[in-house]
C-alpha cells in the first residue's frame, strides 16, 4: 500500500530525518504501555515540525487511504496509539514549543508534543499549575493527554484534562486546519468543539496546538494517611469528609492486597492486616483554611475507627506518599505481566466495587490488588499473571469482563481515565447502548468519512 | 524458569547466553517512565533512543522477529550511554545494565570484534570526527578491541587514551595534557604514613592514571593525611569496563581476574576507587562476570563489599580529620552517573566539599543528568553526546560556581570540552583536589 514514491513525497514534506522506515524503528513504535493488546508494526513512522507538514501528510495520506496514528509518547493504556491497520505512524514529539504563557489572562498554548511536567515548570515561575496530573506527568505529551482525557490524582478537586482545555488547533481529515476557543472564560461560539476533541483518541483529527487554562499553585497543604480495620469504616470516612464539606485535593485508597504487596516490597512499616489504606491531602492559599481543612479530616477519621498519620514535614509526607508511590512498582514485581484497569463508579459505591473486586479475584483465583482514586470513585483494580499461562490468562480475562459487569451495575462507568482504545472497545455497547455506537458512528462519519484517523480505536465499525 | 537454572548451571552467565536476560526483559511494563531521564532520548525525540524501546528490540530478538545483527539492531543498542538513568527511575526495577551488556556480548558472540569495530567507525557521522577520526580509528583499533590473551598489552589502553592522544574531534576539542610519565610512574607501590590507623589498597583506573595523575597523587595525599597506608601495586590493570560494554566477555574476565589476584596480593583491607565506572566494576561487574566461576566468584563477591569511592571511605568508613584550610570558590557538583547510578554515591562528596572553609556550594539544577560521555559514545555519537554536554555546561553556568567537581575522570574530560565550548571557563576538578587543597593550605599556614 505504502510505496517507494509515497515514503519518498513523506521525505521531501518532513525531511528525510523526519521519516523513519527501518524494521527496528518500525518495532519501536508497534506498541504501546498498555498490556494484552495486539501490537502491530506501522509502515512508516513520520516526525512533523510544524502544521503545515502536519497537512501535507494528511492530505498524502487521504489521497492514498493510508491510515495514520497520530502519538504522542505512547504512554497510554488502552492500545489507544497501536498502528493496528498498519500506515502511519504521526509522531508529534518535535513539536514541543510552548507557544505562549501569557500569565495575565492564566493561560498556556503549547504544540501538543510538550510534555505536561515541562509545561509545569515553564509556569511555576508564574506562581501557576496547570493541574491534571496522570501518573505519566514526566513523559505524556499535551497532545496525546488531551486526546486520551487523562486524569490524575487530584481529579476530585481540580477536575481532569477536560476541565483545562480551552481552544485548539486541529488538522481535519480534508487536510484544512481549522482553530476554535481561545484565551477567553466564556465561549459559546459554535458548537464546543474543544469538548468533542478533548478525550476522542485521535480519531477525528490531528491536534496541532492546544490553549489551556492554568491555576494559581495552592500554597499550603496537610498530608495524612488513615489505616482501617474494615473496608466499610474507609468507605465512611470517605463519605464522611465530602459531608463535612472538605475537598481534598489527594484522596486515595488501596486495598489489602496492595497494602501486603508493597510491605513486601519495600518494608516501609504498613500494617499487612490493614484492610484499607486512605492517603489525604489537603491544601489551599492560606494555612488557616487548610489547618481547618485538616482538622475537620482528622475528626471524621476518629469517628471511624482509624489509626492515622499527620506528616509535619516534607520528609514525613514523602514517607507516606511512598506507599501510594510504590503501589504500581510492588503490584508489577509479581509477576510477568500486569493489567490496570480503570473502571469507575460513584464515590458512594466504592466500598461495593472494592468488595466486588476481591471476589472476583477469589472466583477466578487470580491475583488483583486494588488501589486508586477514591475521592472521584476511579479505582484502579490491577490484576497480575503469567502470561506464558494460557489457561490462567483465560481467567484474568473472565475476570475482566466481570470487573466492567460490576462498575456498571453500580451506575459506573468502564474507563475514568485510560479511554476505551482498543482494550474496552467490545464492552462499549454495555455502557452507551445501540444508539450511543450509531451516534459515535455517525460523528465520525461526519468528520472522518474514510476513517483514515487512528482506525480500530474508541468507535466500532463493521469491517468494509 | 526451569531454562534459566540449567543454563546457570551450566556456568553461564547472562554474558555468556542471551536468553538468560529473558525474564528481565518481560519485567518491563513499557510505562515509558525511562522516557523522563533517558539523556539520549532527551535529545532525539524518537522512540528507539529510549529505554523500553531498546527492551522491546532484545524480546523481538529473542523471538526471532528480528536479526540480531540486523545493522539497525546494532545501531540502537550501542546508541546508549549505559549511564543507567533509566534503572534509578523504573518502577518496575529493570536491569537495562544486564539486558544491553548481553545484547552487546551476544552480537560480538555472532559476528566478532572485528564486525563490531567496522560498525562503530560506520556510525561516525559527523565528517569533523571522521577527519580526525582516521587518525583515532588506528589507536581504537587496538584500544578497545585488543583481544588478545597478552592482558599487558591492553592495560595502558582504554578509549580514553585514544582521546587524548593529541588529535581532538575538531579544532574546538579540549583534552587533558597527555602526561608523559603516569600515575603508577611516579608513585611507590607503598605509602607509608607515620601512624597507620588502616590499610588500603588504590584502584587508579586508566582514566586517572594516564590523564589526571594529580587528582590521583590528592587520592595519595588525602589518604595519608588521614593516618591511612595505601598501596598502589603496579602489576593493576584497566578495570574492564571499556572492554566489557564493547561486549568482548572473555578479556573482561581476564582482566578481573588479575586484578582481583593484584589486589589479594597487597593484604590491604579495602579497595579504594576515585572513578565511578572502576569502583562500579569491582561492586557490581566483576561478581557478575565471575558469577559461575567456582574459585573467583566468592573472590569477586569478597572484594564487592569490600570496594569504596574515596568519599564513602573517607566520611562512611573512617571519620575524616576536617579540613582547615580555607579555599575561596563557588563551587557546583556534578554526579557522575556511575558513581550515584551504579556505586549510589551522592551525599558522600557533597559533605567533603561543604566541610571546606571558605568553599561555597552551590548546588546545580538536575546535577544527576548525564554529561553525555559515555565511554567510545563519545566517539561515535559525537552530535547527541554534544547535545547532552550543551545542556549541562548550561546548567552549570545558571550556578555562578566558578568551579565545577565531580568523582569521576571521564565526566571531567567531558566537562571539560563543553565548558570550553559553552561555559564560562569554569574549573573541573575532581572533588578530593579541593579537600586536598584545604590540607595544604592548612599545612602551609601551620
Amino acid at each position: 500500500m505504502i510505496d517507494k514514491s509515497i515514503i519518498n513525497q513523506l521525505k521531501g514534506i518532513v525531511g528525510e530525518e523526519n521519516v523513519l522506515t527501518q524494521k527496528v524503528d518500525l518495532v519501536t513504535y508497534s506498541y504501546d504501555a498498555t498490556a494484552d493488546v495486539p501490537t502491530e508494526l506501522p509502515d512508516v513512522v513520520v516526525m512533523p515540525l510544524d502544521t503545515e507538514a502536519v497537512q501535507k501528510v494528511v492530505k498524502l495520506a487521504r489521497e492514498h487511504k493510508i491510515a495514520i496514528y497520530p502519538r504522542g509518547a505512547g504512554t497510554n493504556l488502552s492500545g489507544g496509539t497501536i498502528p493496528l491497520k498498519k500506515g502511519i505512524v504521526l509522531s508529534l514529539q518535535r513539536m514541543n514549543n510552548i507557544v505562549e504563557i501569557d500569565a495575565a489572562n492564566l493561560t498556556a498554548t503549547v504544540q501538543p508534543g510538550v510534555v505536561i511536567a515541562t509545561l509545569n515548570s515553564a509556569v511555576a515561575p508564574y506562581g501557576l499549575i496547570y493541574p491534571p496530573d496522570p501518573g505519566t506527568v514526566a513523559t505524556a505529551t499535551m497532545g496525546g493527554s488531551v486526546s486520551e482525557c487523562s486524569g490524575g490524582l487530584r481529579g476530585l478537586k481540580y477536575g481532569v484534562t477536560k476541565h483545562y482545555i480551552m481552544g485548539m488547533e486541529v488538522v481535519l481529515a480534508s487536510g484544512e486546519r481549522v482553530r476554535f476557543g481561545g484565551k477567553t472564560v466564556k465561549n459559546v461560539t459554535a458548537y464546543d468543539f474543544a469538548s468533542l476533541f478533548v478525550g476522542s483518541e485521535g480519531t477525528l483529527g490531528i491536534i496541532t496546538e492546544i490553549t489551556c487554562k492554568l491555576i494559581p499553585a495552592p500554597k499550603y497543604r496537610r498530608t495524612m494517611m488513615g489505616i482501617f480495620n474494615t473496608l466499610e469504616d474507609a468507605g465512611n470516612s470517605v463519605a464522611g469528609i465530602i459531608a463535612s464539606q472538605v475537598i481534598p485535593a489527594t484522596l486515595e485508597i488501596m486495598d489489602n492486597k496492595t497494602i501486603r504487596t508493597i510491605e513486601d516490597f519495600s518494608k516501609i512499616g504498613l500494617p499487612v492486616d490493614a484492610k484499607a489504606l486512605l492517603l489525604i491531602e489537603v491544601d489551599g492559599m492560606t494555612d488557616e483554611v487548610v489547618e481547618k481543612e485538616a482538622e475537620a479530616v482528622i475528626a471524621v477519621l476518629k469517628k471511624n475507627n482509624c489509626q492515622y498519620k499527620i506528616a509535619n514535614s516534607d520528609t514525613e509526607r514523602d514517607q507516606l506518599w511512598a506507599a501510594r508511590r510504590n503501589a504500581l512498582p510492588a503490584l508489577a514485581s509479581l509477576n510477568n505481566t500486569c493489567i490496570v484497569e480503570d473502571a469507575t463508579v460513584p464515590r458512594s459505591r466504592i466500598t461495593d466495587m472494592l468488595v466486588a473486586v476481591e471476589n472476583i479475584a477469589k472466583k477466578y483465583n487470580v491475583t488483583i490488588g486494588t488501589f486508586g482514586h477514591a475521592g472521584d470513585g476511579n479505582l484502579h483494580p490491577t490484576i497480575l499473571y503469567n502470561k506464558y499461562d494460557k489457561e490462567e490468562t483465560e481467567r484474568v480475562h473472565k475476570a475482566v469482563d466481570e470487573i466492567f459487569e460490576s462498575a456498571l451495575k453500580f451506575h459506573g462507568t468502564l474507563s475514568g481515565e485510560h479511554g476505551i482504545g482498543i482494550a474496552k472497545m467490545k464492552y462499549l455497547k454495555d455502557e452507551i447502548g445501540e444508539s450511543g455506537i450509531k451516534l459515535m458512528q455517525s460523528i465520525k462519519q461526519a468528520i472522518d468519512p474514510e476513517n483514515l484517523f487512528n482506525p480500530g480505536k474508541l468507535v466500532p465499525f463493521k469491517e468494509a | 524458569m526451569t531454562d534459566e537454572k540449567t543454563k546457570l548451571s551450566s556456568g553461564k552467565t547472562y554474558h555468556d547466553d542471551l536468553s538468560i536476560v529473558r525474564s528481565e526483559v518481560d519485567k518491563c511494563m513499557k510505562c515509558g517512565n525511562c522516557m523522563a531521564v533517558c539523556p539520549v532520548y532527551g535529545v532525539e525525540k524518537e522512540e528507539a533512543s529510549v529505554t523500553r524501546a531498546k527492551i522491546k528490540v532484545v524480546d523481538a530478538v529473542l523471538n526471532g522477529q528480528l536479526e540480531l545483527d540486523d545493522p539497525e539492531v546494532y545501531n540502537m543498542i550501542f546508541n546508549c550511554l549505559v549511564c543507567k538513568s533509566c534503572m534509578t527511575n523504573c518502577p518496575s526495577k529493570v536491569d537495562f545494565g544486564k539486558i544491553a551488556l548481553a545484547m552487546r556480548a551476544a552480537l560480538v558472540r555472532k559476528k566478532g570484534l572485528f564486525w563490531l569495530k567496522k560498525m562503530i567507525f560506520s556510525t561516525l557521522k559527523n565528517p569533523a570526527v571522521l577527519n580526525t577520526g582516521i587518525k583515532t580509528a588506528a589507536a581504537m583499533q587496538s584500544i578497545v578491541f585488543k583481544a588478545d590473551k597478552d592482558i599487558k598489552a591492553i592495560s595502558p589502553r582504554s578509549p580514553f587514551a585514544l582521546v587524548g592522544s593529541g588529535f581532538g574531534f575538531d579544532s574546538n576539542r579540549k583534552m587533558p595534557e597527555l602526561n608523559s610519565k603516569t600515575l603508577k610512574d611516579i608513585t611507590p607501590e607503598v605509602v607509608k604514613p607515620d601512624e597507620v590507623k588502616v590499610k588500603v589498597a588504590f584502584f587508579v583506573g586508566d582514566s586517572l592514571n594516564y590523564f589526571y595523575p594529580d587528582a590521583g597523587l590528592d587520592v595519595i595525599e588525602v589518604l595519608k593525611e588521614n593516618n591511612v597506608e595505601v598501596h598502589i601495586p603496579k602489576a593493576q590493570n584497566c578495570c574492564g569496563i571499556p572492554v566489557l560494554v564493547h561486549g568482548d566477555i572473555e578479556t573482561a574476565r581476564t582482566l578481573a581476574r588479575r586484578n582481583i589476584d593484584t589486589f589479594e596480593k597487597t593484604g590491604c583491607d579495602y579497595i579504594i576507587t576515585a572513578c565511578g565506572s572502576c569502583g562500579g566494576a569491582w561492586q557490581h561487574e566483576y561478581v557478575d562476570l565471575l558469577k559461575e566461576d567456582p574459585l573467583y566468584g566468592p573472590k569477586a563477591k569478597y572484594w564487592s563489599e569490600r570496594t569504596f569511592d574515596i568519599s564513602t571511605f573517607l566520611t562512611k568508613v573512617i571519620d575524616f580529620k576536617k579540613p582547615k584550610g580555607e579555599i575561596r570558590s563557588i563551587v557546583t557538583y556534578h554526579d557522575s552517573c556511575h558513581l550515584k547510578k551504579s556505586m549510589k554515591v551522592f551525599a558522600e562528596p557533597r559533605e567533603i566539599l561543604k566541610s571546606i572553609p571558605g568553599l561555597e556550594f552551590r548546588e546545580m539544577s538536575a546535577p544527576d543528568n548525564c554529561c553525555g560521555s559515555g565511554g567510545s559514545f563519545v566517539i561515535s555519537h559525537y552530535d547527541t553526546s554534544q547535545a547532552i554536554g550543551k545542556k549541562k555546561a548550561l546548567d552549570i553556568n545558571s550556578t555562578g560556581a566558578d568551579t565545577v567537581a565531580t568523582g569521576c575522570p571521564a565526566c571531567m574530560m567531558q566537562l571539560l570540552d563543553n565548558i570550553n565550548r559553552f561555559g564560562k571557563k569554569q574549573r573541573v576538578k575532581h572533588y578530593i583536589t579541593l579537600l586536598a587543597d584545604s590540607y595544604r593550605k592548612e599545612r602551609k599556614s601551620g
